[in-house]
């Protein structure tokens, strides 16, 4: 160091009172996570207005029935569920206690796995009643009635509807394999291996999850690749940051139930 | 607070540690200078085909052939998509950005890095897949860097629409990723780890405006994301979301019922953002430069950060004055005009304190000196012509001409250019340990001056006079013939431009070799990246972090020892 300058008072790294206060007294890490998701509000709120855009415009059609409610009902009770074992699990987190930490996150992994695979039962039924967008695999036999109509007639609503919820059944699926990769390490990654090739030789080719279920695979190698950057096991901070993305993901959810599902229910 | 000071107590060895994977932000910061580099000479190569096919549609060039119309169309998407993401977005943020803001706040790396190499790559990748779409069937895609559905929507919309038109969302795509990475990653590290003294209102304009810059990437990269995610459902999908009902030589396409204003919508409010993504960092180095060399205070610190906030804000308020002439209500057409105009207040707020800054002071003509004001003299003429493409009356007859091109390039286009040589000038020393020359310096300052005024000062002729823009040939077409020649001299001038910044290039890699040793502060300058070593080591401060006594810009400080005040000076000579 040839400069002079740098010496008045300079502090050691790391040394206490070596930086102003950060923001909210926050932990680094929960900034970049709030702002992460400020970022992907916008990009969830991009979707929403290209889905009320084409609603006004739209004579916008009510098709769906109760079996359709009834089942994104028990959706919905699955992520609140996971939000409050999160909540439980960031607790256990702060309290140093590893091995409820790992079961609630399991817990909030096991709801967030019920949610998506409720969810492409429901697609499937869906598609297979005639709710379908010109690229999806074609069911076996032509299916007719009113949501074959709307495919028909309206097709942006079932392009808004599949856009927004594989968006956010996308958010979920990150979701569990972040906790996932949070509680169970590199021990994570031969389990999301199994799924993602049991997923694509046993659901048919006809299906469209055959194909979306190489999202598993995308997210196995880029847990694979943080992983491998930040071998070193996580603390209570980043339990609590996945927590935050979590709760977002859940939070995004409780603008599309409405949306998409309560607000395209005839009431008879 | 989160110090990764334990990670950085030793540099890593090893060559691909070191500059490929590299997570210090210093290298990270020169890749990204790099890339724009690359960048910007594909960007500069494409614009120089388009130049020769408006006056020589028919030549038979070396290695490209003759060009095509439709080749035409290609050539200005991917020389707007390239310039203005990979370019323009690319260098001042992700290259200057990454590595002066840490430096300036004095922390020892940002507050992810390894966040922001998988930003680096991540971006790379995006430009990989772009440079892909020259080389598929088709070719590169014809929608312009604006995308306009149901064009960009349709892959049988022409020869470039097909696999082309895919790579170019899937990189834009890619590219607003590695984009919201990297502005989250800015934004928590001037948030949390400025060091001791350092308060906001402290900090160098060049760190407000890689601040502000960070917030507008961080809103409106998320919905261009969505934007092009909707827009790959309906080429691959066959979603409805931008396409009504078409007609392609004369089959009727699978679609019904979507708006082409809906694309409009989401891209313009990513886009108008994007914009000042662009010229905010030049506004930043610009202040600090002209501050420097003029050996004064900038003028009005606050002032300057508040209008380039209040820039930013309305920023994503104008989205709409792009759409004029796109059918939208007249009564929304008149608010946005409305907002619009309005940003000329900060934006004179900001050209006058630079004047203010200037008057009087000592000025030093170095060569990031002229850059600097350089960019004040674009930002100007440019930006007056604003104001009259603002009014939806003038805009009638204004858009989609000549007029809007040669705005767009002096303002956004080559006064952002302008801040990155002035950055490059600026920085040079303390990025690679040696000294520019001045001589070839000045002279590609005054060639790349003159040139750029050239080539862009007509086209609001050319404009007025109805010369419709994205046309491939005007040649043939009679009552356009009469306004050839001032396109003939503009070619020319671009002959010469172009021919000056291999000046730049040749001083720049020559310099980085062989120019003289820089010392640790060769332009006097107050910051505190002047007060570490150059090029500065690992942790940039060598193992300490520095206490800010002072503001950024205490020049001409009266009772004190030298005309400049260091911000790491101990807080005896002045009442700050």
């Amino acid at each position: 160091m040839s400069n002079a300058t740098l010496e008045h008072g300079a502090v050691e790294h790391g040394m206490p009172g070596a930086y102003e206060a950060p923001l909210f007294g926050a932990y680094s890490k929960k900034v970049g996570m709030w702002l992460f998701l400020a970022s992907d509000s916008l990009t969830f709120g991009a979707l929403l207005f290209a889905f009320s855009y084409n609603r006004i415009y739209t004579a916008w059609p009510t098709p769906f029935h109760a079996a359709s409610i009834a089942n994104a009902t028990i959706m919905t009770a699955c992520l609140l569920s996971s939000s409050l074992t999160m909540v439980m699990a960031v607790f256990a987190a702060q309290r140093g206690d590893r091995a409820w930490t790992r079961n609630w996150l399991l817990a909030t992994m096991v709801f967030g796995t019920a949610f998506i695979v409720l969810h492409g039962m429901e697609w499937t039924k869906l598609i297979g009643e005639g709710l379908t967008i010109p690229g999806f695999p074609k069911p076996a036999s032509a299916a007719a009635g009113e949501l074959a109509d709307v495919s028909k007639n309206v097709p942006q609503f079932p392009a808004t509807f599949f856009g927004l919820t594989a968006m956010h059944m996308l958010h979920v699926t990150i979701g569990v394999i972040y906790l996932g990769v949070v509680a169970f390490r590199k021990w994570f990654l031969p389990v999301l291996g199994v799924l993602w090739i049991a997923g694509y030789f046993l659901i048919p080719s006809d299906n469209v999850f055959h194909y979306g279920v190489h999202a598993l695979g995308l997210g196995l190698l880029v847990a694979a690749i943080i992983l491998f950057l930040k071998p070193k096991d996580y603390d209570a901070h980043d339990v609590e940051v996945a927590g935050l993305y979590w709760h977002f993901v859940d939070l995004v959810w409780m603008f599309i139930f409405p949306l998409v599902y309560l607000m395209s229910t005839r009431i008879s | 607070m989160a110090t990764p000071a334990s990670v950085h107590a030793h540099a890593p060895q090893g060559f691909i540690r070191k500059y490929i994977f590299s997570l210090d932000h210093k290298v990270i910061g020169i890749q990204y200078f790099f890339l724009a580099l690359t960048a910007v000479f594909v960007g500069m190569f494409l614009s120089l085909l388009m130049r020769i096919h408006l006056i020589w549609p028919t030549a038979s060039l070396p290695l490209v052939g003759t060009i095509q119309p439709e080749t035409y169309l290609s050539l200005l998407t991917m020389h707007g998509t390239i310039m203005v993401f990979f370019v323009l977005t690319t260098a001042p943020q992700g290259g200057f950005g990454n590595y002066f803001l840490p430096i300036q706040i004095g922390a020892p790396d940002m507050a992810f890095p390894v966040l922001n190499m998988l930003s680096f790559w991540t971006t790379f990748v995006g430009f990989v897949v772009i440079i892909c779409a020259f080389f598929v069937t088709g070719g590169a895609p014809l929608h312009g860097w604006t995308g306009y559905a149901p064009l960009s929507a349709l892959p049988s919309a022409g020869p470039g629409e097909q696999l082309g038109a895919d790579l170019w969302i899937t990189s834009i795509a890619i590219f607003c990723i590695a984009s919201l990475l990297g502005a989250l990653n800015f934004l928590t590290t001037t948030l949390d780890m400025r060091a001791k003294g350092m308060t906001m209102m402290r900090m160098p304009l060049t760190c407000w405006s890689w601040f502000i810059t960070a917030i507008l990437g961080l809103l409106a990269f998320g919905v261009l994301l969505s934007a092009g995610i909707l827009l790959l459902m309906d080429r691959n999908l066959g979603t409805s979301f931008y396409v009504p009902l078409v007609v392609v030589n004369g089959q009727v396409m699978g679609h019904k019922g979507g708006s082409p204003l809906l694309w409009q919508h989401l891209f313009w409010f990513f886009g108008h953002p994007e914009v000042y993504i662009a010229i905010l960092p030049g506004m930043g180095v610009t202040s600090q430069i002209l501050s420097t060399f003029s050996r004064k205070p900038i003028f009005g610190y606050r002032a300057m950060v508040y209008a380039m906030l209040s820039i930013g804000f309305f920023g994503f308020m104008v989205w709409g004055h792009h759409m004029f002439m796109s059918g939208m209500s007249p009564y929304s057409a008149f608010a946005f005009s409305i907002l619009t105009m309005c940003i000329g207040v900060p934006s004179a707020i900001k050209t006058f304190n630079w004047l203010g800054t200037m008057y009087k002071g000592r000025i030093r003509f170095s060569t990031p000196m002229l850059y600097a004001i350089g960019f004040v003299s674009l930002f100007v003429s440019g930006g007056l012509s604003g104001p009259f493409l603002a009014q939806p009356v003038l805009d009638i007859q204004l858009h989609d001409t000549y007029f809007v091109v040669g705005h767009f390039h002096l303002i956004m286009g080559v006064a952002a250019i302008f801040g990155i040589f002035a950055a490059t000038y600026y920085w040079f020393p303390k990025m690679f340990g040696r000294m520019m020359n001045e001589t070839w310096g000045k002279l590609h300052f005054f060639l790349t001056l003159a040139g750029t005024y050239a080539i862009f000062m007509p086209m609001h002729y050319l404009g007025m006079a109805g010369q419709t823009r994205r046309y491939s040939q005007f040649t043939e077409v009679a009552y356009q013939t009469k306004l050839l020649p001032l396109q003939t001299f503009m070619t020319y001038a671009a002959f010469i431009t172009i021919a000056a910044q291999l000046i730049f290039v040749i001083n720049l890699f020559w310099s980085m070799f062989k120019g003289p040793k820089a010392s640790d502060n060769p332009w006097e300058s107050t910051t505190l990246e002047w007060t570490t070593s150059t090029p500065p080591p690992h942790d940039n401060f060598g193992g300490v972090t520095p206490v800010v006594h002072h503001g950024p810009y205490e020049y001409g400080v009266p009772g004190a020892a030298k005309d400049y005040v260091m911000q790491t000076d101990p807080a005896t000579s002045t009442a700050h």
